[in-house]
């Protein structure tokens, strides 16, 4: 379920913001802020990804490092949301 | 007086108050100071003299801020990168401003070692954090961070020489021609600019500022400057990339004023917690770079009623002009006010003379603020600065335009270059076209700005392909994201079988974006 959750969010990150760019090292632990693969904007593209491809609706309060700033992170916040054990950061 | 006695007298007169928040640690004055200290002495023990240039490839952080104060202590010009250049720009900077010291994150050791053409001038690297092992030319000598500032160093000394005429920082900025230049700022403009701002800012010792844009632009670096000038305290954050951890830190630490750009006011205004009765120790906002859509001013004043909005004009050759006076803002939304504490504008028509009310013409600053001119480009200089009033002395001539309505308050109408402002950031179209030119598939290419809600201007690359080149836009964007910082990379891409030409043969930029940059303007326009 989670390895799924991942591969898909991942496809998304390297389509969008590396624009399939496969040789660039990106694990699913790495933080989008150090990195400097997602900014401001970056999260609000994610943010419409997931409310299409995975019906959720995120709450503002929820955008936060905890839940958005790894593949990792976003796959357990989106698979806890569905749950509905997600607490704004 | 120098830039580095803001930090120097307010550690001699609040050496316990906290200067700088940053990632969840406090620092007081009396530390930062001492760090600083520690590492003038090691740029200069290691061959460091006066006027060269310590190039600073760090995201906001303490070491950034303890890095500036270092080099100007050490009586060096500091050069600020952004954190996101790429290996052949950050070559090219580290080139051009022929860097004596880099001092880097060690995250980006890999980029040292793929910049293969570091200047022969490089005679040390100080590497901050974890991350690669020190990199770069045999000659080099590279420490680490913890080296640099070590408490052993304490009470070492050196001789001071340095005046206030000499060079504080040169600030990159995209220059029209594609190749980005280095903006000559002396102690005595940012030393009269940081006065002129806190002036009319009524900056106090009991502010709190936070601070969530690139130290390698002069809005992001002045706040630490000014901040460290009135004894206030700095809330320093890497980055505006999770808006609600930003709302978190105003909340819980007090934050007094707090510095944005358009982008960053697009995408709070969406935010329902962001109101004043969240924050009821805001006392000011400020805005530059691009001007605040009215609808943004009015949803501001409706949720902070109680808080200054202060709509500011300035560019990196004379750090800021122009200021509308909070009372003002509901009356003339769309004005930038007048010039700041200190300073002369006038505008300049087509034909040389001074504009009437309500002419368009190019804007012109007079005073101490303004750059002494582009570091190696004299032509392009002097573009820029020509002969004012008093012998000798030269005045700036902005490249934008504007007009003046009949009590003397500025409205900015639009640039004479093609520059792009995007998410604040200006943009030179050459630099992006000039990456696009790499590509072996592209025969012609043009870069241009179209109207985006949030960003202000989107980069769009519109491009004709070489016959029977097969050509994605994800190509292309792959491309541009090796090459070029995150905000240069375009946002759209259109393929074209021909673009429109001069009569000179040359691409004619203008005419490709009439239709939506026209009405861009339009809006804009008071």
């Amino acid at each position: 379920m989670t390895e799924a959750l991942e591969a898909t969010i991942r496809n998304f990150v390297v389509q969008n913001f590396l624009y399939g760019d496969q040789t660039r090292p990106l694990g699913n632990d790495d933080s989008f802020l150090e990195t400097g693969i997602v900014d401001s904007t970056g999260i609000l593209e994610l943010v419409g990804f997931l409310e299409k491809e995975c019906g959720l609706t995120v709450l503002d309060t929820e955008i936060v490092p905890d839940h958005f700033d790894s593949i990792a992170r976003l796959a357990r916040y989106v698979h806890r949301k569905k749950n509905g054990n997600v607490h704004a950061g | 007086m120098q830039v580095e006695a803001f930090l120097e007298q307010t550690a001699d007169r609040l050496p316990d108050k906290v200067a700088l928040i940053c990632q969840g640690a406090r620092f007081t004055y009396r530390q930062i100071a001492a760090q600083s200290r520690r590492l003038a002495i090691t740029l200069r023990a290691r061959g460091l003299r006066r006027g060269d240039r310590v190039a600073i490839f760090l995201d906001s952080s303490v070491e950034a801020v303890v890095a500036v104060f270092g080099a100007l202590m050490a009586d060096a010009v500091f050069v600020m990168i952004h954190a996101a250049t790429k290996p052949d720009k950050l070559a090219f900077l580290l080139n051009d401003c022929r860097a004596a010291a880099l001092i880097a994150h060690g995250r980006f050791g890999h980029l040292g070692a793929q910049a293969a053409a570091l200047p022969p001038t490089l005679r040390q690297v100080i590497w901050v954090g974890a991350g690669a092992a020190p990199s770069g030319a045999s000659s080099t000598l590279a420490m680490r961070w913890e080296e640099a500032i070590a408490p052993s160093l304490e009470g070492a000394a050196f001789t001071k020489e340095a005046i206030d005429i000499d060079l504080a920082t040169i600030i990159y900025t995209s220059g029209s021609t594609g190749f980005p230049k280095g903006v000559m700022m002396t102690h005595l403009s940012v030393v009269t600019a940081a006065t002129s701002i806190t002036q009319y800012l009524e900056n106090v010792e009991d502010d709190i500022i936070l601070n969530s844009l690139p130290l390698s632009f002069d809005y992001g670096l002045y706040q630490v400057l000014m901040a460290f000038k009135v004894g206030a305290t700095l809330v320093l954050e890497k980055s505006f990339t999770y808006p609600q951890l930003i709302l978190e830190r105003l909340g819980s630490e007090h934050v007094t004023g707090f510095p944005l750009v358009p982008t960053m006011l697009a995408m709070l205004i969406k935010t329902q917690n962001f109101s004043g009765a969240h924050f009821p120790h805001l006392r000011y906002f400020t805005n530059t770079a691009a001007a605040l859509p009215p609808a943004h001013i009015a949803g501001l004043r409706e949720r902070f009623p109680g808080t200054r909005i202060y709509s500011m004009y300035g560019l990196t050759e004379c750090k800021r002009v122009a200021y509308l006076p909070p009372d003002q803002i509901d009356r003339r939304p769309t004005s930038v006010g007048k010039a700041i504490p200190n300073t002369e504008v006038y505008i300049v028509n087509a034909a040389g003379g001074r504009a009437r009310v309500g002419e368009i013409g190019e804007l012109v600053v007079r005073g101490a603020h303004v750059m002494c001119g582009y570091w190696e480009r004299p032509e392009e200089t002097a573009r820029a600065l020509r002969s004012g009033p008093l012998p000798g002395e030269r005045v700036l001539h902005t490249g934008d335009l504007f007009k003046m309505d009949d009590e003397g308050f500025l409205y900015f109408v639009g640039r004479k270059d093609d520059i792009i402002k995007t998410r604040g950031e200006k943009v030179s179209p050459k630099e992006v076209e000039a990456v696009l030119y790499r590509m072996p598939e592209v025969l012609e290419a043009a870069v241009l700005g179209v109207p985006d809600a949030v960003l202000g201007e989107a980069i769009r690359a519109v491009i004709v392909p070489v016959a029977g080149a097969t050509l994605t836009a994800q190509t292309v964007l792959r491309h541009c994201a090796q090459h070029l910082e995150d905000f240069m990379v375009p946002k759209s891409v259109e393929f074209r079988t021909a673009l429109p030409k001069t009569t000179t043969g040359k691409i004619a930029r203008r005419e490709i974006q009439t239709g939506e940059r026209a009405l861009s303007l339009l809006e804009s326009a008071p």
